[in-house]
Formats: C-alpha cells, sequence, structure tokens
C-alpha cells in the first residue's frame, strides 16, 4: 500500500522527528533513565499508544517491516487500528510474524519468540515513573533517581512479604537497570520481565502523556528487585494452552460459559499459530481432519 | 469462540459507519452546516478554538460537527489537527489596552473611565426556556447608543497610580517564553509556562478550581477589576523586515482579577492579581483561570501551601482534558494481559489463606 500523500512520511514533520531521535538517542546512552520530551498530540488518544506511536513515526523507514501486537495479539481493536495508521502514513510492510518484523510496537506484552539482534521493541507506556505509586511527585521522583534513592521500592517489596508471604506485584515488576536506574516495564507481566535481560533487540519505551521516553539498548542487564530468600518468580498456570498445547507462554483466560468453565490459550498469537502449524495441539482443537476442511 | 475476545479490521470498520449515520441523525431534516455552527454556536466554537489551542472558526466549527457537539473530542480533533502545522513565528504581545471592545465591565469601580459595557452578555437574563426560539425569527436589533473610545485604560493601571497594586513588567526581552507544546511540563513552572497550561486546561476543572479558592481552600479575596471582550490586533515580527507586520485580528476575552495581599517583611499591604485569557467570548473560562493564576503564585508570594489549587504539580499535571480523557478512556482496552497477572496472584492469595499457611511466612519475613 501507497503512503497518504497528505501527510509527512510517518506523520509527524522531520523537525518533531528529530527532536525525538536526539531524545531516543540520549535514552540508549542512559538505560534506563527517563528523559523528558516535547510530546506532540497524535491523531489517537492519550493512553491508547501516543509514546510507543511517536517513537515508531521516529525510527521508521521505508524498508521497515511493521509488527503491532495489544495484549500480545496482533487482532486486537487498537492493534489494528495503530497498524493501520503507520500503513496509511508510511506505507509500508506489516507483518503478524515476530521473525519476519524489523520494528514491533507492543501494548502489554512481549512476543514469546525470541527477538533477534537488528529487531526493534517498542512499547507503549502510560505510566514511565516506578515510584510514581510510592511518591506522586514528579519534583521528588526525579531526586530519588538522581540519588539512587530506591530504598523505598524495597521496603514496599518486603512490605508486600510480611503481609502476604510474598511479594503481590503481577504486573509493571520493578527492575534495575544495569545497575544504576529503576524501570518500569510498561505494563508487562512479571512472566515477560526476564526477557528484558540481556536481549539482542534494541527496546525503546515511549509515554506520550507524561512525557518521557527510555530505551535499552541491546544486552542491557536487567535485574528485577527481590530478596535472597525471596528471589524473583514468575507465574504458572494450572494447564498448557487449550489450542497449541504450550507450556512456555503466558495464557490468557478465556470464560466459556456462566458455569465457571474456561480454557487458557496463548496471548500471544503469532507463537499459538505458529506451534499450530507445526503441528502442536491442544485439548480444544478441533478435530485434525476438520482442520483441513478449512 | 476465542476470536470472540479479539476485535478486527470489519468490527472497526462498522463502528465507524455506524458512527457517521449516528452523527447525521433523522435523514428527514437538513443537515446542520459548518457555517451554521461557526454562526449559531458560536461559544462552543470560543471553547474549541481555546483548549484546542488554534484560533480558527471554521475549523473548531468542522471539529464540534464531527465530534457531534461533544467539546472534548472536537477540542482533541483540533489538537490533533495542530500538530502537523507548521511553526512560522512569535507573535508579540497582545495590546489588550487597544482591544475594540464589545464588552468591558469591572466590579470594583461604580463607574470609571470609559463607562460600564455590558455586551452581548447572559449576565441578568431570566433563564426561563425561551419557547420562540422553536420558531425561526429574527431577532430584534440592539438599539445603538454613543461611540467607543478608541482605547480604554485597563482598570488595574488606575489603581497603579497610587502603587495599590503590584506591577506586572514584560519580561526582558533575552529572557525566553517557554513553550508548553514543544517543550515537556518542568517543575517549578514559571508563570508564563503555568498560563499557557492554564489557558489549554479544561474550563470545567478550573471552574471547580477557582470555585475552590473561593469557598476557603486557599482563600484569596478576589474580586473582578476587569473583564473585557473584543477584537485584538496580532503582531508578527518578521526578521527579514527588521519590524512587527499586523498579520490580523483575533476576539479574546480577558480577566484581570484583583486580590488582597497582607503584606510581607519586605513588601507593604497591596493587592495582587491573577489572569485569565481565553478566545471569543470564553469569559467562564477566563474568570476561572485568573483565580487558579492567582492561587499559584502563593509560594513566590509566601503564602502557606495548604490547597490543591495552589499545587502546582497538581493543578497542571492534571487540567488538561486532550491528556485526562484519554487516559481515562484507555480503561476500555482490552487489560486482560494485567488482569490474568492479577487474577493468578489474588487466586494464589486465596489458596494460602485456605491452606492456612500465610502465617510462617509473615513470622519469617517479620523477623
Amino acid at each position: 500500500m501507497t503512503a497518504d500523500d497528505n501527510y509527512n512520511f510517518g506523520f509527524l514533520d522531520e523537525q518533531t522527528k528529530r527532536m525525538l531521535r536526539r531524545a531516543i538517542l540520549k535514552a540508549v546512552a542512559i538505560p534506563g533513565y527517563q528523559v523528558p520530551f516535547g510530546s506532540r498530540e497524535m491523531p489517537l488518544p492519550y493512553g491508547w499508544g501516543t509514546g510507543g506511536m511517536q517513537v515508531t513515526a521516529a525510527v521508521i523507514g521505508a524498508d521497515d517491516v511493521l509488527k503491532v501486537i495489544d495484549q500480545g495479539a496482533d487482532d486486537t481493536t487498537n492493534a489494528v487500528s495503530i497498524r493501520r495508521f503507520f500503513t496509511r502514513m508510511t506505507g509500508v510492510a506489516t507483518t503478524e510474524k515476530t521473525r519476519q518484523a524489523t520494528l514491533i510496537q507492543t501494548r502489554h506484552r512481549v512476543p514469546e519468540t525470541p527477538l533477534q539482534a537488528g529487531q526493534i521493541l517498542v512499547y507503549q507506556v502510560p505510566i514511565p515513573e516506578p515510584l510514581r505509586w510510592l511518591e506522586p511527585r514528579e519534583t521528588e521522583t526525579r531526586i530519588m533517581h538522581a540519588l539512587s534513592e530506591y530504598g523505598v521500592m524495597h521496603v514496599k517489596l518486603y512490605e508486600d512479604i510480611a503481609r502476604h508471604g510474598h511479594i503481590s506485584t503481577a504486573y509493571d515488576y520493578p527492575v534495575l537497570v544495569n545497575g544504576r536506574y529503576l524501570m518500569r516495564c510498561s505494563p508487562i507481566p512479571k512472566f515477560d520481565t526476564p526477557k528484558l535481560h540481556m536481549n539482542p533487540a534494541l527496546q525503546l519505551f515511549g509515554a506520550g502523556r507524561e512525557k518521557r521516553i527510555y530505551a535499552l539498548p541491546p544486552h542491557t542487564d536487567v535485574k528485577p528487585l527481590d530478596f535472597a530468600d525471596h528471589p524473583f518468580e514468575i507465574e504458572h498456570w494450572p494447564e498448557p494452552c487449550a489450542l497449541c498445547g504450550a507450556t512456555d507462554s503466558f495464557l490468557d483466560e478465556v470464560i466459556l460459559d456462566d458455569k465457571g468453565d474456561r480454557m487458557f490459550v496463548c496471548s500471544d498469537t503469532d507463537y499459538c499459530g505458529e506451534r499450530r502449524e507445526a503441528g502442536h495441539r491442544g485439548r480444544m482443537s478441533p478435530p485434525e481432519n476438520l482442520e483441513a476442511a478449512e | 469462540m476465542y476470536v470472540a475476545v479479539k476485535g478486527g479490521e470489519a468490527a472497526i470498520e462498522n463502528a465507524h459507519k455506524l458512527l457517521a449515520e449516528d452523527r447525521r441523525g433523522d435523514m428527514a431534516l437538513p443537515e446542520i452546516d459548518v457555517a451554521q455552527i461557526r454562526e449559531q454556536m458560536s461559544l462552543a466554537v470560543d471553547r474549541v478554538m481555546t483548549e484546542g489551542s488554534i484560533y480558527d472558526r471554521d475549523l473548531a466549527a468542522l471539529a464540534l460537527k464531527q465530534a457531534r457537539g461533544d467539546q472534548v473530542e472536537a477540542i482533541f480533533l483540533l489538537r490533533a489537527y495542530r500538530t502537523t502545522l507548521p511553526r512560522l513565528g512569535m507573535a508579540e504581545p497582545l495590546d489588550t489596552q487597544g482591544m475594540q471592545v464589545s464588552r468591558r465591565i469591572s466590579a470594583t469601580f461604580k463607574d470609571l473611565p470609559g463607562g460600564q459595557l455590558l455586551g452581548p452578555t447572559f449576565d441578568y437574563t431570566h433563564r426561563l426556556l425561551d419557547f420562540a426560539l422553536q420558531a425561526e425569527r429574527q431577532p430584534s436589533e440592539a438599539k445603538q447608543g454613543g461611540t467607543l473610545p478608541q482605547a480604554m485604560p485597563q482598570v488595574v493601571d488606575l489603581l497603579n497610580a497610587e502603587g495599590l497594586i503590584e506591577q506586572e513588567c514584560p519580561d526582558d526581552d533575552d529572557e525566553v517564553v517557554g513553550d508548553l507544546t514543544r517543550e515537556p511540563l518542568m517543575f517549578p513552572a514559571s508563570r508564563a509556562v503555568r498560563l499557557q497550561s492554564l489557558a489549554r486546561a479544561d474550563e470545567g476543572y478550573l471552574l471547580a478550581l477557582g470555585y475552590s479558592t473561593q469557598r476557603g481552600y486557599a482563600k484569596s479575596h478576589p474580586f473582578v477589576g476587569e473583564i473585557r471582550s473584543g477584537m485584538v490586533r496580532v503582531e508578527l515580527d518578521i526578521p527579514e523586515l527588521g519590524f512587527a507586520v499586523d498579520i490580523g485580528e483575533i476576539g479574546v476575552t480577558e480577566c484581570q482579577m484583583i486580590n488582597q495581599f497582607r503584606g510581607s517583611k519586605s513588601e507593604p499591604p497591596k493587592f495582587t492579581r491573577g489572569y485569565g485569557l481565553s478566545f471569543g467570548y470564553a469569559e467562564r473560562k477566563a474568570m476561572a483561570m485568573a483565580l487558579v493564576d492567582r492561587a499559584l503564585r502563593a509560594e513566590e508570594l509566601g503564602e502557606d501551601i495548604t490547597a490543591p489549587a495552589q499545587d502546582q504539580e497538581f493543578v497542571l499535571y492534571h487540567g488538561d482534558n486532550v491528556e485526562a480523557s484519554g487516559f481515562v478512556q484507555h480503561l476500555k482496552l482490552p487489560h486482560h494481559v494485567d488482569f490474568q497477572a492479577e487474577l493468578a496472584l489474588v487466586r494464589k492469595m486465596r489458596a494460602e489463606i485456605a491452606a492456612g499457611d500465610t502465617a510462617p511466612a509473615f513470622e519469617e519475613a517479620a523477623q
């Protein structure tokens, strides 16, 4: 598809893109540090991925192959909407295959298929500040970052353990980047947190409404905060994916009826599809002959 | 059934068609014209221009039509369009003293040079539904009487003669005025940046905050020194020419709020100011803005910060309705991944309580 001639490539004008690229370069140079930037109003509402879209618009090139996911899936409404926006504004090729994409914009998930060197993963971030629930003031949290004063977060995690016996943060788990900055992982489930560590891809985080960009350059040390006697652990499911039988992916729960019946399926639709194509099957897969008839 | 949880291209396409259909309403009735909105819904247009940060009556009217009359949505449309516009230059400060006024009132003096001029105001109308408006009719013409002076002195300047009110001096020429639309908001924010933020802020939000200062949360004893509405000239400095050129006129409403100040060790008691400015006749907005502007000056004037309206971060971070509306409404987007993570956690915690094994963990952790 060809791009809409009424708009500059990638919607934003070149001056704005240059401003964004400078912010991104600074973010890459100081992993985990939140760089303030002059966020623009985008044609999608704040909170719907405007930060990720601005980062994508700044780095996308005519040869890129774009993948957009929301909750791990390519066919969720907002992912469809953002993918269509960039198709219209750049005319670049799009894909649902993680392996084929050079640029992936995501909300709430890291793809299950491991990323490769040269790929860029752009996260949409609602609240970039990891200390925000502990300290609502930006003026305070900036000072806390400057002084690496992260004791409050350790206290919060300790209080979780004291109260519940374990850390009760299920998503948006706080991580320490490169041994220096405390960082918020957009919100991804803690299942995905280990994927950030030493990832060969470039990971960029854009928060449009809050006007911050931060980054993890390839092969950056990313450590979830924990304690020696209460190590970080990820969630597990009681059963495998009902469609592809995967036991190593993040599963969404789908309620089937009002009697408590439910199934678990991969949140990453590309991963699930790839496995099914390779012949993997789950307990609710349609019979083989039916699938062949499709 | 799996597919049912996900949206799709077809669903979005159909939703857009339904929206267009609903916007048009009953096809038996004539379609509303953008020019009709511009002329007959002019206060709605004023608000959309003010908070949308573009002075363009036609674009604002178009946005209102497209948004089916939803103001915040129309403001958002205008802001998103604004992103694509080039920045040609920065205008000279408006000279509101030279305004061609259509309304000008002061609550602090019974009469004053230039006089009180009510203009087209809702004030003193009885809010009785006018059923005559259901039928088409021509309004009766207002009586024209006398001529207005070319320039009217500002009330606050009259007080200046006695030194009763603080002076407001223009910034030094070399001091760069921040631009909220190009640079992120940082704290502490200068007054210029605060005023920019308040000018773009949601009218309802400022109204509530301003109201709170009248009810004792940061009491500031406000008086309307002056409200004036009318047309002012916009001048742009053209570097190639070396002088400023008149590039047109815009309609604005300006509010100078006068507030008591008890004085401090270094300053005798005097009146201080709060300032509000909006496009068109957005008078309620300009007044509320002036109240909040004054409340936000607490730190500069050495007053205790005790109320929400005095708190820069609170006021400025939450006043933009495009930001607020987007973030509140993003809750409609799927969150099943986060929710799944929470679900797993709550199930785990409930299972632990049922098994009665939380106590050891608590003791262990408390050691």
